[in-house]
Formats: C-alpha cells, structure tokens, sequence
C-alpha cells in the first residue's frame, strides 16, 4: 500500500519510521485522509510488526499543527461531531494499544490533535529549536481536546500542569517540555535520529507519575478540579466561554472521554463543539488567518528599522523590531530621552529571552540610540512615532524624505492626524502610510495599516508585511478620524463617562462591561490610556467644538490623567489599580454603553474605512478586545437581531 | 619605500572613556566595542555586509570573548560572511589594527575594513595563583575519600591569595618591572622632577576640560546607556579640579616612599573602544565614500624594555626621514601619555644629541616639539589609557583636531609595554 501524505521505511534494525508530509499543504494537519493514512499504516504494521515505530514531520514547518479546522466548520450535526470525536479517539486508542514501542519525535510545531497524538506513543523527543512548540490550544477556539488530550496529559505530567496547559491553551518550548515530563528528552537536531532509535529500542518503562500526582489524578480528582474550577471562574464566565468548564468535567467526571458523556451534559462533545462561542472562535480564528494573509502580498524582509520618537510608542516598536531581529536606530531629541526607552526594552528582552541571557543580550545590540538621526539613511523601514502635532510631522518627514533610500517604506504612527496631510508635504505623497501601533505594543496583536486613496499599493503590503514580520496582525484601514479602533472605541469611553455624569459610579460600569465580556472596563482603560489622550482622541473624532464629559473634563484641569500620574478616576498607587467594589449595576447598563461602538462599528463598513463586516470584526475584536466569543460587533448585532 | 595606494579614513567613533572604579565596570569589551562600532556603522555609505573585516586590536578579552574582533563583528550585524579577528600589540593594540588593516589593504586583500581598539581594564581578572590551580587539579583527580583528605591536609589559606590580572598585564615579563617603574627610570635617566611630571598632568586636565567644553570630542563620541538607563556620554576621568597642590597629595605608586611617579601623573585605568573605517581608493569610488583622512606611513621599533616608554622616538623618527621632515613641519603631535614623565622623556630624548645619535643614527639632535602642538585636547592622564583603545584615539583624534585647526600633517605615536614604539604619519583631506 502507498500512501499519498505519509512514506513509510523500515531500517536495518526493523525501525519503521512514519513521515508524514501531507500533500498540498504547506504545513502538517490532521485531516479525515491523514487520519485514515495513519490507520492504513497501522493495519499494515500489524501484518509484520516493526522492532518499533517513529512518527515524525516531513514538513520544514514542523511536526502536526493540529485537526483540520476547516472540517470544524462543517459539523452540522450532533452525529457529524460525534464521529468526528470518535474517528480521532479510536485511531489513538489504537495507537497507544500497539505491541511495539512507539515515539514522536517532535520539531517545531506541535499542536492540539498532533500532540494527542504524540501522547498516545509510548515515548516523545523533543527537538531543542526555537520552533518547537507544544500545546493543545482547543479551548482557545471553544472546544476541547477530545482525542484523548483530557485522558493522556494528566496521565503523564500530572492533573495540575495538564490543566494549565489546557485550561489555558498555552504552549510549552522543547526544554519546558522536558521539564514537564512531556517529553521523554530533548535534544539538539543534529542527533534527533540517533535519540530516537535509541530510545525507541532502550525497553525503557513509559513515564510513570510520582505517587501524589497518581492520588491528585486518581482518588482526589474532585479536590483539584474544583480549586481549578475557582481559578477559570476568575478569568471566564461559563456562559460565555463553556469550554474550560467542560474541559475540567470531562477529566473529573468522565475519566478524559468526552464519548462518554451524555449528549444532554453541557460538556458533552454535542454541546461543545456546536457551541455559539465555538462557532464564533473558529469564525475567529480564520479572521485572525485572513488578517495574516495581509502580509504575504509583497516580499519584503525589512533589516534596518528607523524609528524617530522614543516615547512610550517610539520606544516599545523600536523594541519589538530589535526582538525580531531587526537592526534599529532609536531617535529622539538627545540621548537622555532615548536612555528610558532602553532600559525598558531590557527588560522586555530579560522577559522574552528568560535563560537565554546571551539572546537578551544580542537583541539589546540591535537596539541603537541614534540621537543625529544617521540612521534614517540607511534604513528599509522609518517609523515616525513623535507628538502628535501636524507641522512638526510634516517636517520631519520632508527631511526624512530627502535622506532616506528611495526605495525605503515611510510610515507614521498617528492616531489623531490624517496620514493624507502629512504626506501632502512630500515629494511623492504616494510613499507614506500610517502604521498604527495599540498601547502596549508588546501585547496588543493588532496594526492598522493606513492607506489614503493616493498611497501606492507596494507601500501598503509592504507595510502589512512589516507587520507580519513583528508577529502582529496588520489590517488594512483607510484614513478616516480614528480610522477603525479609535473610532469605535471613542463613542463606547465617551458614552460610560456620561454615565459617570449621570452619577454612575466607575466601578459599577466597569463590572457591567466586563460582565458583558470586555476585558477591561472602559473606564479603567480610559485611566489607563491617559484622560489627555482620551480628550485629544475624542476633539479628532468629533471635533474640537464638542462638549467633553464633564467627569473627563474636570478630572484633566485637575491634572488627574489616569494612570500614570497615579490618579484618574481610579487611585493608582504603584502602578496598579484600586478599585472599590462595584454597586449593582443597573438593568440595560452594558447594552447602553456598547451600543455606540456597535453603531461605529457599522458606519466603519459603511463608509468602507474597512473593506468588510469581517474585517470590522476582526479589527474590533484584536484592536480591542472585544468579547471574542460574540464574534465581533457586527455579528453580535445580527444574531441580537435574529433572536429578537 | 615602495609606492602604494592611499588608505583612507573614513570616519571613526568611540565610546566614553569610563574610569575603573575598583569593581568591574558597567561594560564588558565586546559590549563597548559593539556599541561604538554599531552605531558608526549606521550612519555609512555602505552596509555592514559589505566590509571586508573586522579587525580589533584588544590586549585582555575576557575569556568568553577571545577572538573578540570576531565576536563584535556578528553582534554589531555584519553578517557571517564578513571575518573578525583579533590583534595584540598591548598598549598599541588598536594602532596595530590600523596597521593590519593597510596591511591587508595594500595587498589587495581587502578594501574597506572596520578597525580599532577595546579594553575593558575594570573588567581585568582575579586569576587563582599556580599552587591554588595544582591543587585543584590534585582535588579532581582524587576519587576516594581518602585520597580527598589527604588532598584537604594539603591545602593551604596562601593558596587563595589571587593573582591580579592587571598587575601583571602591566608587569614586564621579560625585566620584572612595573610600567609605572620604567617611567621612574626615564625620569631619573633625565632629571624629570615630580614638578615637571605634575604640571604636565594638571595641563592634561585643563586641556581636557577645554576641549570638553568647546565640543571638541563631539563628533567622535558615541553615547553609551546602561541597562537601567543610566546614560554615559562623556569621559569621566577627567579632573576639572587638578591643581598641583592636589596633584603634590598623592603617593609615588610603583616605587614606593622614595619615587616620583604617582596615579595622578600617570594615565588612568579605563574602559573605552575606539573605530575607524580604513578604505582603499577603489572602495572610495564603489560606495561613493567622503574620505575625511589618510594615513600615509607607519612605523614599528623595539628598544629597551626598561625604557619602553622611549619607544615613540624610535618609532616616529623613521617616518619623519622617509618623508624627509622635521618635528617642527608637524602641525601637531599625539603622543600617547602613559606617563606624564615617559612623555616629557620624549621630548628630552629628541633634544639630546648623544640620545639622537647613538641611538637613532642623527647627526645631531632632532630638534623639540612646540608644547601648543603636542596634545592639544589633553590625553591619557585626564582621559584614561583603555590600552587597547588609546593608539586608535589618538590616530582618530589627531585627524579630527588636524580639520578643526587647519593643519594638514601630523603623527600620532605611542610607547608599548615590552619595549616598543608604533607611530603613524596622517594627512587631513
């Protein structure tokens, strides 16, 4: 039998090694042929039984990203998802079951039904690379890993750390997964073979769990989901996101088969997978794919970065540019307003680069003061990321434009300003386009990239290739006020500051937003981005004639700006917030507050600042956190509207 | 002398001159030498890529950092495909870089290289004695308990006295003696008193200061920031109150009660690196490059080690014959100040004429350097020897005050512990 995605070897030793390397796709997923692929290899296995088996990737990308997501989408039926749950289930039951010792050898990416599937082997390697990854993500799209996920993790690294990984979706790197017991070893690739024979061959017992982890997966179960049970209660309603919830049931209940819970169960795979927040992170998920794909319309691999202005902005995207490995000149007016910003990217490096000193060293190489703006010459890439003041902006990039290589992408950070009057000022007008950085940038995962209907097409992929380039999520905007996410996010700040007028308390509106889903109250955030800024970004939406909140307006004449003087509408002292226990909070209160955004949101597509609802979506929901399990303003809107 | 290329100097960059300040400093030499040589190559005419090399002359890289030149190269971005590596001339280090860069250039090896100097003083090692290191090596070869306990009664509290890494790269290895001690013997060879050495000092400072304050190490300063931001972006060495009656505080160091040679009239112990680009004519041409320089002629000489601090005479003379020029057609001299008194035993030694032609092969003496144009900014004493730095400043500096002041020649030379003198003839453009 030949095999269209998987070859099949077997060695002088009688090692069978199992490549798969599926046609036609640029990277390993589990798909029903995949599947069947697999079983097939397993059917002839058993014919003559190998002295052991490798599962490994033919893929450069890595070893198995996961199921197939797009047959998510086309469960229809409770039958469609029980057999889906089942097909997977029953082939790694098989697995697990061989006579032979079976391994995973896992470079690069492992993920979600991959590393069911890599657990169903006797023994896992890990490959000590930069992309090696292991996670079962599922309850980031509303599901579970019902593959045997539930039943095997806790099996082999004990029930605490398997939930975490689960509950959380999070990813572990090679060594962590060593650490963990994940993995059996991790090794450096130019060995990864040998390990494997080896291993596979050392009669080795799998992986038992120490005595107390046995109890807390056995007899004492129920004590441990419920202190787990507690903690997702903090993060996640059920109501919103079932998964984690059924994920802890399942374990606890079900001994991690989710084919045997009861169709009428709310964790059953039944409710699960046809869940209304599945649906909308799956729909989310390829929204998040779609905005990736922005990237990939010009080739362009930026080297040298030039960002001018080392603000908090400045600073963080020269910080990020230098954590990719781009080489940046940092600008400002003398080098004691660069100093800040160093220290803060490293320690953003001694984060990211945690027991790689060496690394958080050589990104700290790349970041380079620049206070003569020598830089700007030689750059692919200049950021201008200075105050917001329209002369000056313009200036700055008639001088920019007059030194930099012709070829060189020119862009600005404005949030407030039209990226059409600045580049009025240029030679080729065309060359400009806004690249508009969230606070903070290190966490926020979306960009927008900023056309005007003069903006040269190059400009703007090579822009969104940028983007990509930070492992951020570009979205293609045109240069409207607020073009998308400030101009939603305004009218929702300024709709619960009028509340505040109306003699709501903060914190009472801050409860009722992120009871809604948000994940941060809007007035918490307006604390947070600054009351100045709020004020500014409010006078470019809706003009400097209209009237501020009153709450808003006081508070900034009484210099009270939010965080960072420590006060705003909240105490902030030492940086965090103080908030006192929220009222209760009046009936409609969050519709209220939300129904703005929703409206901008709408008119966002209307006037085509974003080519389609999707987009508005994706934009809102990345830009702002918008309750991810509602799918999006727009899609909120219509199943409301649907239901009522 | 064969007729060669011109070698150009493109540009040059170094960092702050940081004083030791008797713990290890805030840089280590790679990192000194990455941030200067990083941000003077963001603002050329060409990529880092597109060097030919890397040559960085270091007299102590830490043991994690041997071939530094190498190291610096990959973390300032030059790619893989450009070489690094490493030269050691010791206090002429970086002067030997310049050297090997021509070198390579008028062979038609290379034509643009990124050359210079780093040392990290602050940073130099406590080293474990020899006997600490034995009995170590007897502690891991011995494998039963009783073998160990008999290693344990061999130990001795003496064996941890360390071993100063410094004090010994400052030591001759071959006469014994201190740096410091063989400028007690040029002083004592030429009647140099304590006063003569002291005021020469304090002008160090006052020249320093000036220079400071006028802007005139601007250009060739790159401002270094520390991790918690801390910004370092001058030379802090530097005295602004060196009086001689401060100066008459101080103890005589190397000799001991009865010598003339203190700290304070002797260069400082200092971190610092120093670049500068080197081109070829062709590499001018190809990138469009403005050379600001060039370096026409360089000379190597040996003497004795115990009078190394001569070794600038013995090394500039050469130069000045081959081009058939006096002292007086330099329109300024950098000489390297290890010493105050090692500095003015040059001077003494080129108005000697016994000096002049028993050991330089003169008819008679060469002649004396005019005071207003030997070191005109100041030099070591005020702003640190960073040994392998120091003979690349100076070949940097002297061109730079060479522009500002108009003149067209000068050499700039330093003396070499071991008993040698390196000097190179430059030409502003």
């Amino acid at each position: 039998m030949t095999f269209k995605h998987w070859t099949l070897d077997r060695d002088a030793e009688g090692i069978a090694w199992a490549t798969l390397d599926e046609a036609d796709a640029s990277a390993n997923t589990l798909g029903l042929a995949v599947m069947a692929e697999l079983a097939g290899i397993l059917d002839q296995l058993s014919q003559r039984p190998p002295s052991g088996l490798v599962i490994r990737s033919g893929k450069a990308a890595g070893f198995i990203a996961g199921a197939n997501i797009e047959e998510f989408t086309r469960i229809d039926s409770a039958e469609a998802a029980r057999a889906l749950v089942q097909r997977g289930w029953t082939l790694f039951e098989r697995l697990a079951a061989v006579d032979y010792p079976t391994l995973a050898l896992i470079r690069g990416h492992c993920m979600g039904g991959g590393l069911e599937l890599a657990l169903a082997c006797r023994y896992r390697i890990t490959v000590d690379e930069p992309g090696t990854r292991l996670a079962l993500p599922e309850v980031m799209l509303g599901i579970y890993p019902a593959w045997g996920g539930m039943l095997r993790l806790p099996q082999l690294i004990g029930p605490a750390a398997a939930l975490d990984l689960m509950l959380t979706g999070k990813g572990v790197d090679a060594g962590k997964a060593r650490r963990l017991g994940l993995a059996d070893d991790c090794v450096p690739p130019r060995v990864m073979d040998n390990a494997a024979r080896i291993m596979l061959l050392s009669g080795r017992a799998p992986r038992r769990l120490p005595l107390l982890q046995r109890l807390l997966n056995g007899p004492l179960r129920s004590i441990v989901a419920g202190k787990a049970r507690k903690q997702v209660e903090a993060k996640a309603r059920p109501e919103h996101y079932p998964a984690p919830y059924a994920i802890l049931d399942v374990w606890a209940n079900y001994a991690g088969n989710a084919l045997a819970v009861p169709a009428s169960s709310t964790s059953s795979l039944e409710s699960i997978l046809r869940s209304p927040t599945a649906k909308n992170l799956i729909r989310v998920f390829f929204l998040q794919e779609r905005l990736k794909g922005f990237g990939k319309g010009a080739d362009f691999k930026p080297r040298r970065v030039h960002v001018i202005g080392a603000g908090v902005m400045g600073g963080d995207i020269a910080t990020e540019c230098a954590l990719r490995g781009m080489i940046v000149t940092l600008q400002d007016q003398s080098v004691e307003r660069i100093a800040p910003a160093i220290a803060r990217a490293a320690k953003r490096f001694e984060r990211k680069f945690r027991g790689k000193p060496r690394d958080a060293h050589f990104a700290l190489d790349r970041l380079i003061p620049d206070p003569a703006g020598h830089g700007v010459a030689q750059a692919d890439v200049i950021i201008e990321a200075i105050f917001e003041n329209l002369d000056a902006k313009r200036a700055l990039f008639t001088d920019i434009e007059r030194r930099a290589r012709p070829d060189a992408l020119l862009a600005s950070n404005t949030s407030s300003l039209r990226i059409a009057d600045i580049a009025s000022v240029l030679a080729d007008p065309g060359r400009l386009v806004g690249i508009h950085f969230f606070n903070p940038v290190a966490v926020m995962p979306l960009v927008e990239v900023v056309r005007t209907p003069g903006t040269v097409d190059q400009a703007a992929a090579r822009a969104a290739a940028f983007v990509r380039r930070l492992d951020k999520l570009p979205l293609p905007v045109q240069d409207a006020p607020g073009f998308l996410v400030n101009a939603v996010l305004g009218p929702y700040m300024y709709e619960a500051l009028r509340c505040v007028d109306q003699g709501i308390a903060p914190e009472t509106i801050d409860a009722a937003l992120t009871a809604f889903g948000m994940p941060m109250g809007p007035i918490e955030l307006v604390d947070t981005v600054g009351l100045d800024i709020a004020v500014a970004a409010g006078k470019a939406l809706a003009g400097t004639e209209a009237e501020l909140p009153r709450a808003l307006a006081d508070r900034v004449a009484a210099g009270q700006l939010g965080k960072k003087t420590g006060q705003g509408f909240y105490a902030w002292p030492d940086g965090k917030v103080n908030k006192p226990a929220a009222g209760a909070v009046p009936a409609g209160l969050a519709e209220r507050i939300v129904a703005p955004l929703l409206v901008a949101s709408q008119a966002c597509v209307d006037r085509s600042v974003v080519a389609d609802a999707d987009l508005a979506d994706a934009g809102v929901i990345f830009g702002t956190g918008f309750a991810p399990f509602t799918g999006g303003p727009l899609i909120f809107v219509r199943g409301r509207q649907a239901a009522g | 002398m064969t007729m060669r290329g011109p070698i150009y100097i493109i540009d040059g960059a170094r960092t702050p001159f940081l004083k030791a300040r008797n713990a290890p400093g805030p840089f280590a030499a790679s990192d000194l030498a990455t941030a200067a040589g990083s941000a003077l190559l963001s603002h050329q005419r060409f990529a880092p890529e597109q060097l030919d090399e890397v040559i960085l002359g270091c007299a102590s890289p830490s043991p994690d950092e041997v071939n530094i030149g190498r190291v610096v190269a990959l973390r300032m971005g030059c790619g893989l495909k450009v070489p690094g590596w490493t030269v050691m001339r010791n206090c002429a280090s970086g002067m030997q870089a310049l050297d090997s860069a021509m070198a390579n250039i008028h062979s038609g090896r290379s034509q643009l290289v990124l050359a210079g100097g780093v040392d990290a003083l602050s940073r130099a090692p406590l080293l474990y004695s020899d006997a600490m290191v034995r009995w170590f090596a007897g502690w891991m070869g011995a494998r039963s308990l009783g073998q160990k306990l008999a290693m344990v009664r061999k130990f001795r509290p003496g064996y941890l006295a360390p071993v100063i890494g410094i004090m010994k790269g400052l030591t001759d290895p071959v006469v014994g003696l201190l740096m410091g001690q063989t400028a007690e013997n040029l002083a004592w060879k030429y009647g140099i008193s304590r006063e003569d050495m002291d005021a020469f000092a304090v002008e160090s400072h006052r020249r320093v200061a000036a220079a400071q304050d006028a802007g005139h190490f601007a250009d060739e300063l790159v401002p270094l920031i520390e991790r918690d931001g801390t910004v370092h972006a001058a030379d802090d060495g530097l005295r602004r109150d060196a009086s001689m009656a401060g100066m008459a505080k101080l103890k005589p160091f190397f000799d001991k009660k009865y010598g003339r040679v203190t700290p304070a009239n002797s260069s400082q112990i200092t971190d610092g690196a120093t670049w500068l680009v080197l081109a070829s004519a062709a590499a001018v041409e190809r990138f469009g490059l403005e050379p600001i320089g060039r370096i026409v002629d360089s000379q190597w000489a040996g003497l004795e080690p115990e009078q190394m601090g001569l070794g600038p005479v013995h090394a500039t003379t050469p130069i000045l014959q081959r081009h058939g020029l006096g002292l007086g057609d330099l329109d300024l001299i950098e000489i390297n100040e290890a010493f105050a008194a090692q500095v003015i035993a040059c001077l003494r030694a080129w108005q000697d004429a016994d000096y002049c032609r028993s050991r330089l092969g003169l008819d008679g003496a060469l002649g004396s350097v005019d005071p207003a144009r030997l070191n005109v900014d100041g030099g070591a004493v005020a702003l640190g020897h960073p040994v392998g730095a120091s003979g690349a400043r100076i070949v940097l500096h002297l061109l730079k005050a060479l522009r500002r002041t108009g003149g067209k020649r000068g050499i700039a030379t330093i003396c070499i512990g071991g008993g040698q003198g390196g000097a190179m003839l430059v030409e502003a453009l």
